[in-house]
């Protein structure tokens, strides 16, 4: 199980930084959202792996996970969805600017119309 | 107390007269005149007790880690300079309201003046070297903007630049040699410094900072070879030039020489640094000034000539040459700011600086050349002005110092120097007040209103009084000064103007007469000079500093050329190296944790994840369906979440995806649905390898972890959960009380996230006529009938479930984040299915609105807490009894945690609407289709 949650951390991040490194804003940003995901799985395993042991408190559970890394990981999902928001909304930005896709796009002077 | 305001009053002074200004000149060079005065007044308040060789301190401890105390002193040296600041600064002040023209910005030049002045007062006041490195390089600052104040001017702007690199450069070889001292005394404080004359002329880094100091002080005092800046910074107004380039600031370097002679001088290196230095400097600069025509530019370079002059004396170490020394500043300071004054005097009248245009001046403004006869000869060393008796000490002194050897060496070209000092001086007076008139003049000059004639008559007039009467006027202050400098008691001197026929009157005598001779043969000088080579100090400058830019860009762009991607590998690799290195260089032993079974249904999962990261790699060009499978990814994700006890991580993720997934899908919209093929394969391949070794060291670090037993601080919120949270949810404990001030700070940060979008694409608003006929448009356009009564019972579902999520989550999976990401879709879904037209009208929302109570709310939840005396979002459980439900656990979290659900509701709302509305307004997306993705050939 542990061999699966590592790989697939090793996966993603992999995705996610070559599309990071990719020449267009598009691909640029499904990095980054893979590259989150990869980063937030990374945190929770910090608290290691436990099946049927949710961290609510109940008078049958027999134990509970660490709920420190959930906290820390719930406010990571929700910060990396405004950051991939802005992101986004930059580059779409960049391109009604400057009609071009390129991550290194430059607006034009006569960049009243989108492409 | 009264030591400190000498030194704050200028700049108290210089806004108020920058203010002033409104109230009229007279009012702004009033205010400024007044400062000035009040800082005069306080410092001659100290006179007596420092010419009796006392030092006035006071201090205030400042930042005492660093060793940066607000240490002041007051010595003869110190009083010495400031006498001179200030009473140059005052008589400058008087003579600048009537120089500056009516269309030049007089508050501004009083203001950086005074900064000046205080900058100034701060480096001879100060007794801690840090504190006199501040000020050091706030006059470097001041005097940049008071060279360029003319900003209009290139020249102006030019020399402001090189005055500023030069000097800036010097200052930072300063601060470290300044630092070395400090470290090997001990102590940064100037008085403690200048008692460890043998522990630091022993240290083996005595050289080093001997050298770094001496850079710093030459390149102020405009020393061989740093001599090129001063004329080029003769660009400043002429009052500028008179107070800083001839009194006050290029002193600062000889000062320094003079502050730090009791532990620096005396060694062979200071003496062959410092003396010869001085006297090339001597020669050069006198050489220069013969052969210059411009006003200016004869007084710049002898400014460069007098101040080699003051070096050298300091640099052949004997106290009576020190002496000579701060007799001399005083003197320079004396003449050469009267003869700046007369240089702008002239230059006001004539129209122009250019002494071969001029001549004769002395019918048309018979009191201005009176003035300048005077300064001028006691420049030359005419016996009966205190430029005679300073010189013929300095002639003296180096009638006893040897260079390698040579007991001639030094004299023969301290003559000569001052033989062509003679001669320039001479040619300065005859050739502009003297000789034949020009007819082009003729009518034009005249004497000048007395507020310019004034000053430079009271320097003219202590000139002349210091010369006849040298022990009566100057004796204690020079006697204090030069104590000061030696740091002890000095031999027997006499300041007088006959000291019998000594050698040294035989030399000035020589010098005055080759001077004379030289200035009668000045034509045929003037052409063998031509004829030389003259190395343009200016074009060397521009071509080194050229160079440097052009070496800075190289570098800058071998790592940086403005290339997203290329920064982003640069910052992978770097990353990766660091990571690596680190794990390579320690040891490692296997994990013992052992692991769990493995599942086939995480199997299944797994293999869809890495799957659906293939295709989107693979299929990255082909945008929708690479976002398919970065929703499948997340999906899994979410699900291993919840496989893995995390049930509130997995709802979370699920919506979050939903939410991603849709504003992607508007940006898509907009953006072209293809990624073209670029790129070599060499530098896929690069990325491709980056990009493993990336995933290698991630994946390797979890695995790491996971095999590996820990210890951790959650059973206190395990414990505490339900007794002092309140909630059985731990985790949602956690994010609204444990951690609630995490949790504010997040939901802020989301906030400013989702007004940047909003600002962003609402800055690309067009016209508004053309905005709303486009909505007009928009309102009209039919909808599937299907999708729009689905989506309005899933609205009322989405909101029960909302409520529900937000209502339980205080005890179960659930709360705020999750209740508020599914309300948002709900809402978001009433765009898709309807249009934003038809949305807009029935959902009267401004989502800035809850965004912004969201926050309120939090807040105040927080700071309710503060009327009950706990700290800012300490929490409380209220428990109910209520008929039908029961007992009820009330906590205050759940408020904040209101405000969490109402600032995520607005924030994603206000992101997704205000993408759809650019796209409306970019007419490419008809807005009537809402947020459904455009049918492919349309765009």
């Amino acid at each position: 199980m542990e061999l699966l949650v590592a790989t697939a951390v090793g996966v993603l991040t992999s995705a996610g930084v070559y599309l990071l490194l990719r020449a267009r804003t598009f691909p640029v940003v499904l990095g980054l959202t893979l590259l989150s995901y990869a980063t937030n799985v990374y945190l929770f395993a910090m608290g290691r792996l436990v099946v049927n042991a949710p961290p609510i408190i109940d008078a049958r559970a027999v134990s509970h996970t660490d709920p420190l890394p959930q906290a820390l990981v719930l406010t990571a999902i929700v910060i990396s969805f405004g950051m991939t928001a802005v992101i986004v909304v930059m580059a779409l930005r960049s391109w009604f600017a400057s009609g071009d896709d390129h991550v290194d796009a430059l607006p034009r002077a006569d960049a009243k119309e989108g492409r | 107390m009264s030591l400190a305001l000498i030194v704050i009053l200028p700049f108290i002074g210089a806004p108020l007269a920058a203010l002033m200004i409104r109230a009229g000149r007279n009012a702004c060079a009033g205010s400024a005149f007044a400062a000035s005065l009040a800082a005069f007044v306080l410092l001659l308040s100290h006179a007596p007790q420092v010419l009796e060789g006392e030092a006035v301190q006071a201090g205030w401890t400042w930042l005492p880690g660093l060793g940066l105390d607000a240490d002041l002193m007051l010595d003869g040296l110190g009083f010495l300079f400031a006498l001179l600041i200030l009473g140059i600064g005052l008589l400058i002040i008087v003579y600048a309201r009537f120089y500056l023209a009516g269309n030049d910005p007089m508050g501004r030049f009083y203001a950086w003046l005074l900064v000046f002045q205080g900058a100034m007062l701060g480096i001879v006041l100060a007794d801690n070297v840090l504190l006199l490195l501040v000020f050091w390089e706030l006059t470097s600052l001041s005097s940049f903007l008071l060279i360029g104040y003319w900003n209009h001017l290139p020249e102006g702007r030019q020399g402001a630049r090189m005055a500023l690199t030069v000097t800036a450069a010097g200052g930072l070889a300063m601060i470290a040699g300044m630092l070395i001292l400090g470290d090997i005394a001990g102590s940064y404080r100037l008085s403690d410094v200048l008692q460890q004359r043998e522990a630091i002329q022993a240290s083996p880094l005595y050289l080093p900072a001997l050298w770094l100091i001496l850079a710093g002080c030459f390149t102020k005092s405009a020393q061989f070879p740093f001599h090129f800046w001063l004329p080029h910074a003769m660009a400043a107004p002429t009052p500028v030039s008179a107070y800083l380039h001839s009194a006050t600031m290029v002193k600062a370097g000889v000062f320094l020489l003079a502050r730090m002679w009791p532990v620096l001088s005396g060694t062979d290196a200071w003496f062959y640094l410092v003396a010869t230095t001085g006297l090339v400097t001597m020669l050069a600069g006198a050489f220069i000034a013969l052969f210059k025509d411009d006003l200016k530019a004869v007084l710049a370079y002898s400014t460069v000539s007098h101040l080699g002059l003051v070096t050298l004396l300091f640099g052949l170490g004997t106290p009576l040459a020190a002496v000579a020394g701060v007799f001399h500043i005083l003197n320079h300071s004396t003449f050469k700011a009267a003869l700046f004054m007369i240089a702008g005097i002239v230059d006001h009248a004539a129209g122009l600086r250019e002494i071969p245009r001029l001549g004769g001046l002395a019918r048309a403004m018979p009191l201005t050349a009176a003035l300048a006869l005077v300064a001028g000869a006691s420049m030359a060393g005419v016996p009966l002005l205190n430029g005679f008796i300073s010189k013929e000490m300095m002639l003296h002194e180096t009638l006893q110092a040897e260079w390698a050897g040579s007991r001639w060496l030094v004299p023969a070209l301290a003559t000569l120097a001052a033989c062509l000092s003679v001669a320039y001086s001479f040619r300065l007076v005859a050739h502009v007040f003297f000789g034949r008139p020009r007819e082009v003049l003729s009518g034009k000059a005249h004497d000048p209103a007395v507020g310019m004639l004034l000053p430079p008559a009271i320097l003219v007039a202590l000139v002349v009084a210091i010369g006849l009467l040298p022990a009566a006027l100057a004796g204690a202050l020079v006697t204090a000064g030069g104590r000061a400098v030696v740091g002890g008691p000095l031999p027997e001197f006499e300041l007088a103007l006959w000291h019998g026929f000594t050698p040294a009157l035989g030399l000035s005598a020589l010098a005055l007469l080759a001077g004379a001779v030289l200035l009668k043969a000045y034509r045929s000088a003037r052409a063998s000079w031509a004829a030389g080579l003259h190395p343009q100090a200016k074009a060397i400058f521009d071509a080194a500093i050229d160079y440097l830019l052009d070496l800075a860009r190289t570098i800058t762009h071998g790592g940086h050329n403005g290339s997203l991607q290329r920064q982003l590998a640069w910052l992978v690799a770097a990353a990766l190296v660091l990571a690596y290195a680190t794990f390579l260089a320690t040891p490692h032993a296997p994990g013992t944790r052992d692991t769990l079974p493995l599942a086939p249904v995480a199997m299944v999962g797994w293999l869809l994840l890495v799957a659906a990261c293939i295709a989107v790699v693979a299929l990255h060009r082909q945008r929708l369906l690479a976002l398919v499978m970065v929703g499948v990814i997340g999906l899994v994700v979410a699900l291993g979440f919840a496989y893995l006890s995390a049930p509130d991580l997995a709802l979370t993720q699920i919506a979050v995806e939903v939410v991603s997934v849709i504003l992607l899908l508007l940006a898509l919209e907009h953006l072209p649905r293809e990624t073209p093929r670029e790129g070599s394969a060499l530098r896929c391949l690069r990325d491709a390898a980056l990009a493993i070794a990336a995933g290698l060291a991630a994946g390797g670090a979890v695995w790491a972890v996971l095999r590996r037993d820990f210890e951790t601080l959650s059973g206190y919120f395990v414990e505490q959960s339900l007794p002092g949270g309140g909630g059985a949810n731990v985790v949602n404990v956690i994010l609204v009380d444990f951690r609630g001030f995490d949790t504010f700070g997040e939901i802020t940060v989301l906030g400013i996230a989702a007004l940047v979008i909003f600002a962003l694409l609402e800055r690309d608003r067009p016209a508004g006529a053309d905005g709303a006929r486009r909505q007009a448009r928009a309102g009209a356009a039919p909808h599937s009938m299907l999708l729009t009564v689905a989506m309005r019972v899933l609205l009322m579902l989405a909101l029960v479930v909302g409520a529900f999520l937000f209502l339980r989550g205080h005890n179960a999976p659930g709360g705020g984040f999750v209740a508020g990401l599914v309300v948002a879709i709900a809402l978001a879904l009433q765009y898709m299915a309807h249009g934003l037209h038809w949305a807009r009208g029935h959902l009267r929302v401004d989502y800035h609105v809850p965004l912004g109570w969201g926050v309120v709310v939090a807040a105040v939840t927080g700071m309710g807490a503060w009327v009950a005396g706990y700290p800012f979002l300490t929490s409380t459980v209220w428990h109910l009894e209520l008929p039908l439900i029961g007992e009820l656990h009330v906590a205050s979290a759940m408020f904040f945690d209101a405000g969490v659900f109402l600032v995520v509701v607005g924030a994603c709302l206000l992101a997704l609407t205000s993408l759809v509305r650019a796209g409306a307004r970019r007419g490419e997306a008809a807005p009537d289709r809402g947020l459904a993705p455009a049918p492919r050939g349309e765009t």
